[in-house]
């Protein structure tokens, strides 16, 4: 490290403080915006993903795994005609009310799936266990939700689409990335609530014998069963996480905030370097008329541009940890992995040595005799 | 004295035609090792000019400059920074020195510059400061110094690379009568004690007492050349 690059930066400290500033905003906005997409693409897709089921039977033409709609349930015993397939579950996803104590209602989404073999069954219990639903009118909801739904604890009542819901447990991390708190029931139980006779069903989740190859099974159940359409797990996955994140605009937004992170980052960071750059031309010129070359300048101003990155990375991720621990008590999922972590790190890097690029065209163009003049 | 650095016939032209100013207009001057040479003129005469074509700072639009046997006009731009590193030190006017370094970083940047570094540098460094009678302000940073010792700083940093020419721009404007004449002094014992050439572009008259020879510019030509010693000797 250049000692001249060391002392500039921090001999000048209000223009350290505006650069850090800078550099802790933009990525602080980036890692924000990123988690949150992260997080959108996690709980968009967390149901279908979660669910241990291999393939989906489903009406034709529905977007995503929210938008299904009835078919059916005797086509149930055309699909487990194919050859490959273990079971065939009915399955049901639906949005209903939930009437809270006060009397004012919260959107739900009911998930009804078959208890015996844990097709599509929530994925994490923090309170009571999935074999609590068997008995009537019970269901599991989030603990993140309690307040939401107006629940302390198990055995708490509310109605559902004016059914009653008894709560016998809690999930853990099974978060909606609407507005709308998933909650479990039987497929049975959750008839009542979501509106649908006996006689129909919403998916049929299907798990295929072992050995047997998805994409075959799959080809053989759509040859059985007529005017439904069927999809493997990673089909459903991407559908709906295409749904969502790129169709409705959401995910693209989000996208779209980081990347502008970025470039505020970037402009704001070029900013302060090149002012610091244009402060400091007559010492560039010393050393060009000393006998420095390019290379030497190239080094000093980028080491002091990686050196800011370097500071202001430390201090965004002190920053946005806090913030990341602060959404957790919220609805939006913001999500820090270290994968991201170590992107944004080299991220920033690349945005303060990008921003440097113009200080160093600045500072290797500088006329040395400029040194004489007083 | 050997000629050490040797000008031929040198032209630097600002504009064409008949709007061409010749800011340096053929001068042809040799500088021998051990002598301290004194360029003077009025303002535009084309002293500095001049100074920074012998430090390869600027390019000369035609004409010869040959550094210690080397022709330098010819070089590619980007062979000049090796050689004012190699050839020259540079002493400015304003002093030019790096306000976030101390006077031993100061010195010590030059000597990076020649990829001596650590505890060599160091070495080297304070030696230099001991040599312009500064080793108790090693640690100052320049803002903390009187214009004499930053201008012995300068000197300091402008021996670190060992060159056999020191080109000084105006060294005692912006400086009090003793310290003036301190850091001439100093400039005086380069050429004597360390048989180095030194050139200095002045107004000051007090810096002609050090002056082996005396070049005097008008509109950029070499209007008169006073040997001093040999004046010295004639009145003697």
């Amino acid at each position: 490290m250049s000692k001249l690059a060391l002392r500039n930066l921090f001999h000048d400290k209000v223009r350290l403080a505006v650069t850090l500033t800078g550099v802790v905003f933009a990525l602080i906005l980036m890692v924000i915006q990123f988690g949150l997409f992260l997080g959108f693409l996690e709980t968009s897709g967390n149901v279908v993903e979660h669910s241990g089921i291999d393939l989906w039977i489903t009406a034709p033409g529905i977007p995503h795994v929210n938008g299904g709609s009835p078919i059916p349930e005797r086509r149930r015993y055309k699909a487990m005609a194919a050859e490959g397939v273990d079971l065939v579950k009915p399955y049901a996803f639906l949005f209903a009310n939930w009437k809270l104590p006060s009397g004012a209602q919260e959107a739900v989404q009911v998930v009804g799936f078959d208890v015996d073999s844990r097709l599509g069954a929530p994925w994490d219990i923090a309170e009571g266990s999935i074999d609590d639903l068997r008995g009537a009118d019970t269901v599991l909801i989030d603990e993140h939700y309690k307040k939401k739904l107006g629940v302390k604890g198990i055995g708490d009542t509310a109605e559902i689409n004016g059914h009653r819901a008894r709560v016998v447990g809690f999930t853990r991390g099974v978060l909606s990335f609407t507005t709308a708190p998933y909650v479990y029931a039987s497929f049975k139980n959750s008839l009542d609530y979501v509106q649908l006779t006996e006689k129909d069903t919403i998916f049929f989740a299907v798990r295929v014998k072992p050995g047997f190859n998805r994409q075959q099974v799959k080809a053989a159940v759509q040859a059985n069963v007529h005017g439904v359409d069927v999809y493997t797990n990673e089909e459903m996955l991407d559908k709906t996480r295409s749904y969502w994140v790129i169709s409705t605009g959401a995910g693209v937004t989000t996208l779209m905030g980081a990347v502008l992170g970025l470039l505020v980052g970037m402009v704001v960071v070029a900013q302060t370097i090149y002012a610091a750059t244009v402060d400091h031309l007559r010492e560039y010129g010393t050393l060009k008329a000393m006998g420095a070359n390019n290379a030497y300048l190239y080094r000093v101003i980028l080491q002091q541009a990686l050196l800011s990155a370097l500071m202001g990375y430390v201090l965004a991720m002190g920053v946005s940890w806090f913030v990341v621990e602060g959404s957790k008590s919220g609805d939006a999922v913001i999500l820090m992995p270290p994968a991201m972590i170590a992107a944004v790190f080299v991220l920033a890097l690349v945005m303060c040595a990008g921003a440097s690029i113009l200080s160093i065209r600045k500072a290797t163009r500088i006329d040395p005799a400029m040194v004489f003049r007083a | 004295m050997s000629v050490i650095l040797q000008i031929r016939d040198l032209y630097k032209t600002y504009g064409e035609g008949a709007s061409a100013v010749h800011a340096v207009n053929g001068v042809t001057l040799d500088v021998k090792r051990g002598e301290l040479l004194v360029l003077m003129g009025p303002s535009g005469s084309g002293k500095t000019t001049l100074l920074s074509m012998m430090g390869c700072i600027l390019r000369a639009s035609t004409g010869s400059i040959c550094v210690e046997g080397m022709e330098t006009t010819g070089l590619a731009e980007s062979h000049l920074p090796k050689v004012r590193l190699e050839h020259f030190g540079f002493i400015f006017q304003g002093f030019n020195l790096f306000p976030a370094l101390t006077s031993l970083e100061n010195v010590e940047i030059a000597l990076d510059l020649k990829k001596i570094r650590g505890s060599r540098a160091r070495q080297r460094a304070l030696e230099l400061l001991t040599q312009v009678g500064l080793t108790d302000k090693a640690h100052e940073f320049p803002e903390n110094l009187s214009g004499g010792q930053k201008q012995r700083i300068a000197i300091a940093r402008a021996l670190a690379g060992d060159p056999h020419i020191v080109l000084a721009d105006e060294p005692t404007a912006a400086l009090d009568s003793a310290s003036g004449r301190k850091v001439l002094e100093i400039l005086h014992e380069l050429t004597r004690e360390q048989n180095r050439a030194v050139v200095v572009v002045t107004h000051d008259p007090r810096v002609l007492d050090y002056a082996d020879r005396i070049v005097k510019l008008e509109d950029g030509r070499v209007a008169e050349e006073i040997v001093c010693s040999a004046m010295k000797e004639v009145v003697s």
